[in-house]
């Protein structure tokens, strides 16, 4: 049996749905451990949390990380946009990992199962939108099997009560940000990304679907593509699942993806935040191993 | 004294019912016609608004761009809007390039219960020194308190006025008048209305609401718009006209442009249909229509079943592609149970 390795210690910034599900997630890991976990929002429920979990909390968000830089060697930023314009500075001063789960587009952009060699030589990864995390993989499947793939958009619908008040005051930059990645990570010519918030009740499960305008579809080749794929997201995204083809119609081929969540912080229809926690783990805990072998 | 607006939404709301096919001439002639009629701003591009041309809701024939060129190019004395839904359009691809072309007003919409969304963009367009309205689409679908709280943060981040937008076209004149009167009571802007006319009520709520206290009617020549259409414009001009209600809008220009220019435009007369009449009752919105139509014969199952279904599951717009999960469904259901759904189930 090999010998236990230390755990890497890391810092959550932003106390919302996104921080508190990464918390719990972040809790079950065998390599990382929580140092700290920081707001702004004396009345989070997750600040709450964290507390009856015994985990150290503040209220002063990133300059409790510059007064004790000791608490963290990882730092999570799950703030919104505009607030991690400001983080990023400080902890790339500090000399901190970061694993940015804002749609601020700073950082590299980062799709565990596409790149994660290539962002951990970065010292700022940047998880682009729950969105993302669940249709770039696809998006990429499919023009591994048809590289002339001449437009792909994407509806993402999330639950509306899953969305915090960061992604609803980001939602400009989470429609752009997801397109913009799309463009940068897939090399499809044309892109559009739409987000949609259901207020339905009961709430949906996270929903994306997937459209593909390619002249003559090999719908053989795009199914094995996406299935092998969707195969290796569910490794650390267990709740990730293609619901429907993907399907053509003349020179349109469609999937629907859904995220059935872990239920750890909010219930399991929020898969939005799951697909991007799971994300942010895996990136975390990869570092983690890495470390250890050094 | 006239202190009503009148916003004209024929060549956005309508553009759903050409399927977003409007054409540069048609956009043209209709903004050199209506220019200088009287109404405070025509609001021109897709059916969704800015950056919504999409596989999702339907292609555009045109561009954003080239829609807005060709209206700005016309109108001279009317004022030029665009409409936007967050998470469609972009500050950086669609709106800003839109105000750079020559917007003067912007009506920044969302469901009516997620205000939330339009903060940035409502504060984007005030910051650019241009008109922002905020509108609350499918307004039937909550409480005239909800409402109020939704609309205060509208108006909290820079909106000058609020929207309510019948979207399904499910309104009753009661419902109109308790909600629009519950609003122009709290809110410090003025109040709008934006009617459907799937229950035969589009004209007459919107009179409805100017009796509550509305002072912004958003409505279309000839009723040309989604699903059964919308307040016909010109009609509720002449409607004000008896009863004395100054209106400052230049009643024989409305008809003129509408028999001569709309009229030309329309693909068929706006009616109302068993489909605009069903998604009215279901309360689902009415620009559905035609992707129910097609999927009810792509899988063999009632339209009808599939607007009471979508209704059931409280779908919003933007959703379009849940339509195909509930034909499916229904299809199964269908094959297993032998039974349809009944009207009954609604009430």
């Amino acid at each position: 049996m090999s010998k236990p390795m230390n755990k890497v210690k890391v810092a959550i910034i932003g106390t919302g749905n996104i921080g508190t599900d990464l918390l719990l997630k972040v809790q079950r890991s065998p390599v990382l451990s929580c140092g700290l976990f920081a707001g702004r929002n004396p009345d989070s429920e997750g600040i709450k949390l964290a507390r009856s979990l015994g985990v150290r909390t503040s209220l002063d968000s990133i300059d409790a990380i510059q007064r004790d830089p000791g608490c963290c060697e990882l730092a999570f930023d799950a703030t919104s946009a505009k607030v991690h314009l400001h983080n990023a500075p400080i902890l790339k001063k500090l000399g901190k990992f970061t694993i940015d789960l804002t749609p601020s587009q700073v950082g590299k952009m980062c799709v565990p199962v596409l790149n994660l060699d290539e962002c951990l030589k970065y010292d700022n990864v940047n998880l682009i939108t729950c969105g993302g995390q669940a249709v770039i993989p696809i998006i990429a499947a499919i023009l591994a099997a048809q590289p002339e793939t001449e437009y792909v958009e994407v509806v993402a619908s999330i639950a509306s009560r899953s969305a915090g008040p960061g992604t609803r005051c980001n939602i400009d930059e989470y429609t752009q940000t997801t397109k913009d990645a799309i463009l940068a990570l897939t090399g499809v010519p044309r892109a559009k990304a739409i987000i949609n918030l259901n207020p339905a009740e009961p709430p949906i499960l996270m929903h994306n679907t997937i459209y593909a305008k390619i002249a003559e579809p090999d719908m053989a080749r795009i199914s094995r593509e996406v299935a092998a794929m969707a195969l290796r997201i569910q490794k650390y995204v267990p709740g990730y699942k293609v619901v429907l083809g993907p399907v053509a119609e003349s020179d349109r081929v469609t999937t629907m993806v859904e995220v059935v969540g872990l239920g750890d912080y909010l219930p399991r229809y929020s898969g939005n935040l799951d697909i991007i926690t799971c994300a942010a783990v895996n990136v975390a805990e990869e570092y983690a191993r890495r470390k250890s072998h050094e | 004294m006239n202190d009503l607006l009148f916003f004209d939404s024929t060549l956005r709301d309508g553009s759903h019912a050409v399927s977003h096919q409007l054409s540069a001439e048609q956009i043209s002639n209709y903004c050199e016609k209506i220019d200088g009629s009287g109404l405070n701003v025509v609001i021109v591009g897709h059916g969704n608004g800015l950056g919504a041309s999409s596989l999702q809701v339907g292609l555009s024939a045109l561009s954003d761009e080239k829609m807005l060129r060709c209206a700005r190019e016309k109108l001279k004395k009317t004022r030029l809007g665009v409409f936007l839904i967050p998470g469609f359009g972009t500050i950086k691809d669609d709106l800003g390039p839109a105000l750079d072309l020559g917007v003067d007003l912007v009506c920044v919409a969302c469901h009516c219960t997620e205000a939330d969304v339009t903060a940035q963009h409502i504060d984007y367009v005030r910051q650019r020194g241009k008109e922002a309205h905020g509108v609350l689409m499918m307004y039937h679908m909550a409480t005239k308190e909800r409402l109020l709280a939704e609309a205060g943060k509208m108006q909290s981040y820079g909106a000058q006025g609020i929207m309510l937008m019948d979207s399904a076209g499910a309104s009753d004149p009661r419902m109109v008048e308790d909600t629009v009167r519950h609003l122009s009571a709290h809110l410090t802007v003025p109040v709008g209305f934006h009617a459907h006319n799937n229950l035969g009520l589009a004209v007459g709520n919107s009179f409805t609401a100017i009796k509550a206290g509305a002072k912004i009617i958003d409505g279309t020549i000839r009723g040309f718009g989604a699903g059964a259409g919308n307040c016909q414009l010109e009609v509720l001009a002449g409607l004000l006209t008896k009863v004395k209600i100054e209106t400052g809008l230049n009643l024989y220009q409305l008809m003129d442009v509408s028999d001569q220019v709309v009229a030309g435009i329309m693909k068929k007369p706006q009616e109302i249909d068993s489909v605009a009449l069903i998604s009215g009752l279901a309360g689902v919105f009415s620009g559905f229509a035609k992707h129910v139509k097609r999927a009810a014969e792509q899988f063999h199952v009632d339209p009808r079943d599939i607007f009471i279904e979508l209704g059931k599951r409280k779908m919003v717009a933007g959703q379009e592609d849940y339509i195909v999960d509930v034909a499916m469904y229904l299809a199964g259901r269908k094959k297993a149970e032998g039974e349809s759904y009944d009207i009954g189930s609604l009430l």
